[in-house]
C-alpha cells in the first residue's frame, strides 16, 4: 500500500500497512519488573486493567474459535439440508437465525461458515509471513538485489489487493485452496515491505556488526539475530493479514469469485441471500454480524498485541 | 517545480511497467492453458483457438510482452471478447459512476474523519477519545457489502427515504443525482473514515505535545484557532499520505459497493468481466485503476511541497 516516491516514509513507519499506523501518543506498556512475582489471577487482572480491548478482543475470537471447531455441537443441524416447505421462514419460529431461499437453517450455516473463515484467515497470514519473511531477508540483505526488487514490489503494490485477488480467482478454478492463493498473492509485498524495512535498521546494528567480526556467515546472522528481532513486528502483522483475508473471502464470495457455492461461508450465504434482501433480510444480518465481530476481534487483538510488543 | 514534476512523472514509468508485465504475466503464471480458462467450459476446439489466435497467445512469451507493451503505450488496451468493443470504450463508459463515488466518499470521509481525529487527539483518553478509536476499529471490521444491504435495509426498504439502487448520470440533475449515491457513498466512506480518523488522531497526538502549542494555548488563543491553524497544519503530512494511499482500499471497496447498489462503474465491469472471463477487460481496468492510483499518490507527493514548505524539490 505504500509507494517509494514518498520522501517521508520513515515519518510514517517505513512500509506498514495503514491500519497499522502507530499511534505515537501511546506509551508503550512497560513490563513491570514486580510483575514477576504477581499470581496468576493478579496478572490477568493486570492485563484486563491496561488492555481492556485485547482481552475482550481474545475473549470473542475464542468463541468464535471454539463455535466452529465444534460446530456440530451446538445444536446445529446439517448445513446443506433444504426445506422447501421452509424456505425464507424468519428467525421467531424455530429456526434461530431464520432460513434461506431454500430452507436451509441460516444459524447452522453461518455456524459451519466460521469454519471457512478462519481456516482461510489462518492459512494466509501464516503463508504469506513465510514466504515474505524469507524473501524479505534475503532482499534486505543483498544491496544489489535490493533497488530492483523493489521497484518490482512499488508495481505489484501499485494494484489494489482485492483487483488483483479477483483477476487471480478468474484464471483459477473455484476452490479454497486457490482463494488462499488469490489471497497470499498480494500480501507478499506487503509482508516484504515490513522485514525488509527492519532487516536494513538492523543490518547496521552494532551486535550484527559483532557477530559478523566474530565470523558469523550471512545465513546465521538473518536467522539467529535478525529473525527474532523480526518476530514481534511479524506477529502482529499477522492478525492484519489474518483480518484482512477473513474479509476479502468474503468479498470474493459474495462477487462470485471466491469459495465454491456449496460451501456454506459468510461470503457465499450473503451472496444468495443479496436477492432477498427486502424479503429476508436476516439471510444477510447474522453472517455479516459473525463476519464482522471475527474480524473486529482480531483487530482488536492487533492492536493490543502491538501495544503489549512495543512495535511501533 | 516544474522540472520536479517531470522526473516524477519520469520515476513512475519503471513502476507503471512492472504493473503492466504482471497484469499480463498473471494470464501465464496461473496453470492451465489461458486460452481454454478463458474459452470457457462448453468451448469447442474451435474457439479455443480462435482466441489464442486472437490474444496472441500462439506467439513466444517475449514477443507477447512486447507487442502488450507496446500496445498499451500507443493507448490500445485490446478488445473485449465478450462484447467485441475496445476495452478502452468499455472503461470510458463506466468511468463516471465510479469516479462520482470515490469521490463522493473521499470527500465525505475527509470531512467526518478530520474533526474526529482532530477531537479525540485533542480530549485525548476522553469518552469522545475512546468512541473515536471504537469507531475506527469498527469501521476497519465491518464487510463493506454487508453494511451496504444494512444501510439499504434501514434506509430504502424500510424508511423509503432513498433508492435501493441504481444510478443517475449528473446531467439528469443535481439532486436525483446525489440521491442514488448517498448510500453507496456513506457505505463506501466508512473504512476510509477510520482509516484517516485514525491517522489524524495519531499526527495530531504527535505535533500537540509540541511546545509551540501549549505556548499557543497559554497566550490565551481560542482553542479552535491552535487546533486549525497551528496543530492541524503542522500535523497534515501524514493525512494527506494516507489519503493518497489509501486510494487503493476505497476502489477496492467500490468493486464491492458497486455491485451491491447496481451502479455501472469500474467495479462492476470488473466483476462481470470475470464471471465471463472477459480477460482483456479485467487487465484493462486493474491497468488503469493501477495508474490512477501511482499518479494520485505522485500528486499527493507534489501536494507536500504546498503543505509544508519545509520541503523542497
Amino acid at each position: 500500500m505504500s509507494s517509494s516516491t514518498h520522501a517521508l516514509n520513515t515519518e510514517l513507519g517505513d512500509g506498514r500497512r495503514p491500519p497499522s499506523e502507530p499511534p505515537p501518543g501511546t506509551a508503550p506498556a512497560t513490563p513491570a519488573l514486580e510483575g514477576e512475582r504477581l499470581s496468576r489471577a493478579g496478572r490477568v487482572l493486570r492485563l484486563l486493567r491496561r488492555q481492556p480491548t485485547l482481552v475482550f478482543g481474545l475473549i470473542v475470537l475464542a468463541v468464535i474459535v471454539v463455535a466452529g471447531l465444534f460446530a456440530p455441537l451446538w445444536w446445529t443441524g446439517d448445513p446443506l439440508e433444504m426445506r422447501p416447505a421452509e424456505r425464507l421462514t424468519s428467525p421467531v419460529t424455530g429456526h434461530w437465525f431464520g432460513t434461506d431461499n431454500f430452507g436451509r437453517d441460516v444459524y447452522t450455516r453461518t455456524i459451519y461458515g466460521t469454519r471457512i473463515s478462519l481456516i482461510v484467515g489462518a492459512t494466509v497470514s501464516i503463508v504469506s509471513l513465510l514466504i515474505g519473511t524469507t524473501l524479505g531477508l534475503v532482499i534486505g540483505f543483498y544491496r544489489r538485489l535490493d533497488a530492483v526488487m523493489m521497484r518490482v514490489m512499488d508495481g505489484l503494490m501499485a494494484i489494489p489487493a482485492i483487483l488483483l485477488a479477483l483477476a487471480l480467482m478468474a484464471l483459477m478454478k473455484a476452490s479454497v485452496r486457490n482463494v488462499i492463493i488469490a489471497l497470499v498473492i498480494p500480501e507478499i509485498p506487503r509482508v516484504i515491505r515490513v522485514v525488509r524495512a527492519s532487516v536494513l535498521s538492523l543490518r547496521e546494528h552494532t551486535m550484527v556488526e559483532g557477530v559478523r567480526a566474530l565470523g558469523a556467515r550471512t545465513p546465521r546472522i538473518l536467522l539467529r539475530y535478525m529473525l527474532p528481532a523480526l518476530l514481534a513486528p511479524l506477529i502482529v502483522q499477522a492478525t492484519y493479514i489474518c483480518a484482512s483475508a477473513i474479509l476479502f473471502e468474503a468479498y470474493l464470495s459474495f462477487l462470485g469469485a471466491g469459495t465454491p457455492p456449496h460451501i456454506p461461508s459468510w461470503g457465499n450465504i450473503m451472496a444468495e441471500g443479496k436477492t432477498y434482501v427486502q424479503l429476508a433480510f436476516w439471510i444477510i444480518l447474522f453472517p455479516g454480524l459473525f463476519l464482522a465481530l471475527t474480524v473486529l476481534a482480531i483487530n482488536l487483538v492487533g492492536d493490543g498485541l502491538r501495544e503489549t510488543l512495543d512495535v511501533r | 517545480m516544474v522540472p520536479e514534476i517531470v522526473r516524477r512523472l519520469v520515476a513512475t514509468i519503471p513502476v507503471m511497467g512492472v504493473v503492466a508485465i504482471a497484469v499480463f504475466a498473471l494470464l501465464h503464471v496461473t496453470p492451465g492453458d489461458p486460452a481454454v480458462i478463458i474459452a470457457g467450459d462448453y468451448a469447442t476446439a474451435e474457439d479455443v483457438a480462435k482466441i489464442r489466435a486472437k490474444l496472441g497467445l500462439d506467439q513466444p512469451f517475449v514477443t507477447q510482452v512486447g507487442i502488450w507493451l507496446g500496445r498499451i503505450v500507443r493507448g490500445d488496451l485490446g478488445t473485449s471478447i465478450y462484447s467485441g468493443l475496445p476495452v478502452t470504450t468499455l472503461i470510458g463508459q463506466r468511468a463516471e459512476a465510479t469516479i462520482a463515488l470515490t469521490l463522493m466518499s473521499m470527500l465525505i470521509s475527509v470531512g467526518v474523519a478530520v474533526p474526529l481525529g482532530v477531537l479525540a487527539a485533542w480530549k485525548k483518553g476522553s469518552l469522545i477519545d475512546r468512541a473515536v478509536m471504537v469507531f475506527a476499529v469498527s469501521g476497519f471490521s465491518m464487510p463493506t457489502f454487508w453494511l451496504g444491504f444494512v444501510l439499504v435495509y434501514v434506509f430504502a426498504v424500510s424508511l423509503h427515504w432513498l433508492p435501493v439502487q441504481g444510478f443517475q448520470p449528473i446531467e439528469r440533475g443535481l439532486w436525483p443525482f446525489l440521491r442514488h449515491l448517498i448510500l453507496p457513498a456513506v457505505t463506501l466512506s466508512l473504512v476510509f473514515m477510520a482509516l484517516i480518523a485514525r491517522m489524524t488522531r495519531a499526527s495530531m497526538l504527535g505535533v500537540l505535545s509540541e511546545d509551540y502549542i501549549r505556548t499557543a494555548f497559554a497566550k490565551g488563543l481560542a482553542p479552535r484557532r491552535v487546533l486549525v491553524r497551528h496543530a492541524l497544519k503542522n500535523a497534515a503530512l501524514p493525512i494527506v499520505t494516507i489519503i493518497g494511499l489509501g486510494f487503493a482500499l476505497l476502489i477496492g471497496g467500490a468493486v464491492v459497493t458497486e455491485s451491491v447498489f447496481a451502479l455501472p462503474g469500474l467495479g462492476r465491469l470488473t466483476v462481470d468481466a470475470i464471471i465471463r472471463r472477459d480477460y482483456p477487460v479485467i487487465q484493462g481496468v486493474i491497468l488503469v485503476v493501477s495508474g490512477v492510483y501511482v499518479l494520485l499518490n505522485l500528486v499527493v507527493d507534489l501536494v507536500y511541497v504546498v503543505v509544508d514548505p519545509r520541503i523542497k524539490y
